[in-house]
């Protein structure tokens, strides 16, 4: 049986979906909190978007669990297999904490989460200043660590796909990937 | 070599597009986080307190609909509805300790406790119109009104430019002039100013405005100079009416017609609109801000029910924004105790 050389089609469109979706949030993020006369209109739409990240993340945790990762390439250095294992973890622990921190610091806040006309969600912290102070602090610091490990995991994609060409950024790649053979071959040039 | 310069590119690019969005590469343009900062220096850093209407006290009571404005908005609020509510009564400006006084503008924050678990903000002054249509120009009546080191006193000619810049704030400043201010908070009627849009069930929009119109008798304020020397006396008053009593407001809402500006909040609308009495507010408790009450509760204008909308109003996101961040800076901040003291009598919220 040939060595599975791709992430399920399922795992991909997870992946690439949220990558469009966290991206758009980060920027979202940094602009509302930087805007006056947007400002309500991208907090509409972070708030919602912020939970259905969460309910994705869940999706694909479960996913991830059944459908493991495809193999890295056997000459691929120890250092770099575990800075590819942490980054993952990393971005997994952050797309959990950012929307599950923003939903507790709202609540400390006493803030209505609102996602949609009266949809709504219950709070689920007690109402308490200096916790919202402390929650808020909290989100903008693990937002600037998504930021980071988002463009640490961007710069090596782009250098599998670029530079080493050893089928990593393949195994993730939208569309279907070459065969294996058509990969080994350029691996070997 | 090429390809590995490309990647540096798209890495920088994409950096430099999230540096832009955040106003890093912007140092002149207007954030919230500057906006604040200009509150800080006009009126000094006062740790815990709003930085503006930083003066107040915390009310609470309830609010009886009686469905008459159901035709216009779905919000539970305009149902036959009896529901908790909480807020503040606030003196404008951003020092904590400022004397009452003739010249201060008034405040009534609410937040109303809907039965589905929506919530409705509303944060309403004492004034006819506003004094300005944006937050570029409330920034710079503030930045305007800053005291001069020098003579600690507002710089008249600043003011004067401020004012040959802005027609329109000279001209809010004329209506609001024509009018008596009520003698205290129990009898001052309370305006949203800026316009909203109510949302009925069937989804037709209508523009409004509202104001909190006193049961109690209007009475005009005493000419200047024949107020009480106290710092409280505004506060005092409602505080020791409250505990004599219930005090009492009609939600009057102004339905707006196609031709009445929804987007400047310094023009009044025509006297003779359809005015709706939607229901009334009852308030017959009074206690000093403390942990987890008005204290610790951002009025956001902005925090509506479905049935009631935000409208192009250019000053309702501003505010939204601005008192978001001037909340959070005081929320992680120590808090001192309020110059307006409420005695216990057991009764306070």
């Amino acid at each position: 049986m040939a060595r599975q050389r791709q992430f399920t089609v399922l795992s991909r469109v997870l992946h690439w979906t949220m990558a469009v979706l966290v991206v758009a949030m980060l920027l979202i993020g940094v602009g509302m909190v930087a805007s006056l006369g947007n400002y309500h209109l991208l907090v509409s739409i972070h708030k919602p978007l912020g939970i259905l990240i969460l309910i994705l993340v869940a999706i694909r945790l479960v996913n991830r669990l059944l459908n493991p990762a495809p193999p890295l390439p056997d000459h691929m250095p120890a250092w770099q297999r575990l800075a590819a294992k942490g980054s993952h973890v990393a971005l997994y622990l952050l797309m959990f904490a950012l929307p599950l921190v923003g939903w507790a610091m709202l609540s400390a806040a006493d803030y209505p989460i609102v996602l949609y006309g009266s949809l709504h969600l219950p709070a689920i912290l007690p109402h308490d200043a200096m916790l919202y102070a402390g929650l808020r602090k909290t989100h903008t610091v693990l937002a600037f660590l998504l930021f980071a490990t988002f463009i640490a995991h961007l710069g090596a994609a782009l250098l599998h796909a670029l530079i080493h060409r050893d089928g990593v950024f393949d195994s993730m790649a939208p569309w279907k990937a070459r065969t294996t053979d058509a990969v080994a071959e350029r691996v070997r040039n | 070599m090429l390809r590995l310069s490309a990647i540096g590119v798209v890495i920088l690019a994409v950096i430099g597009c999230f540096a832009y969005v955040g106003g890093w590469l912007t140092p002149g343009r207007l954030t919230p986080a500057r906006f604040v900062d200009k509150f800080e220096q006009v009126f000094g850093l006062h740790p815990g307190f709003r930085r503006n209407h930083a003066k107040g006290v915390c009310i609470a009571g309830y609010f009886d609909g009686n469905g008459r404005a159901v035709r216009l908005s779905r919000a539970d609020i305009f149902n036959a509805v009896h529901v908790p509510v909480i807020g503040r009564f606030s003196l404008a400006g951003g020092d904590p300790y400022a004397a009452d006084g003739p010249g201060a503008v008034r405040g009534m924050g609410l937040s109303f406790s809907l039965p589905d678990g929506e919530e409705w903000r509303t944060a309403m002054v004492d004034l006819p119109v506003f004094t300005v249509r944006t937050a570029q120009g409330f920034y710079e009546q503030l930045a305007a009104s800053q005291p001069d080191p020098a003579t600690g006193q507002p710089d008249p000619a600043r003011l004067k430019a401020f004012l040959a810049a802005h027609p329109e704030t000279a001209r809010a400043m004329g209506i609001i002039k024509s009018q008596p201010f009520s003698s205290g908070f129990a009898n001052a009627t309370f305006n949203s100013l800026d316009a909203f849009r109510f949302v009925n069930a069937a989804g037709m929009p209508t523009p409004v405005r509202w104001s909190m119109v006193p049961v109690q008798p209007f009475q005009p304020e005493p000419a200047a100079g024949a107020q009480s020397q106290d710092k409280n006396y505004l506060f005092d008053a409602v505080i020791t009416a409250i505990e004599r009593g219930p005090l009492q407001w009609h939600l009057i809402v102004t339905v707006g017609q196609p031709s009445d500006p929804t987007n400047d909040a310094t023009i009044p609308w025509p006297a003779n609109r359809e005015r709706i009495d939607a229901g009334t507010l009852t308030i017959n408790h009074v206690g000093g801000e403390a942990p987890g009450n008005c204290r610790d509760i951002n009025f956001d204008p902005l925090v509506l029910p479905s049935g009631i909308a935000r409208s192009d109003d250019p000053l309702l996101s501003p505010r939204s924004a601005v008192y978001s961040r001037s909340f959070t800076r005081r929320a992680g901040e120590q808090k001192q105790p309020s110059a307006v003291r409420v005695p216990d009598t057991g009764g306070g919220s």
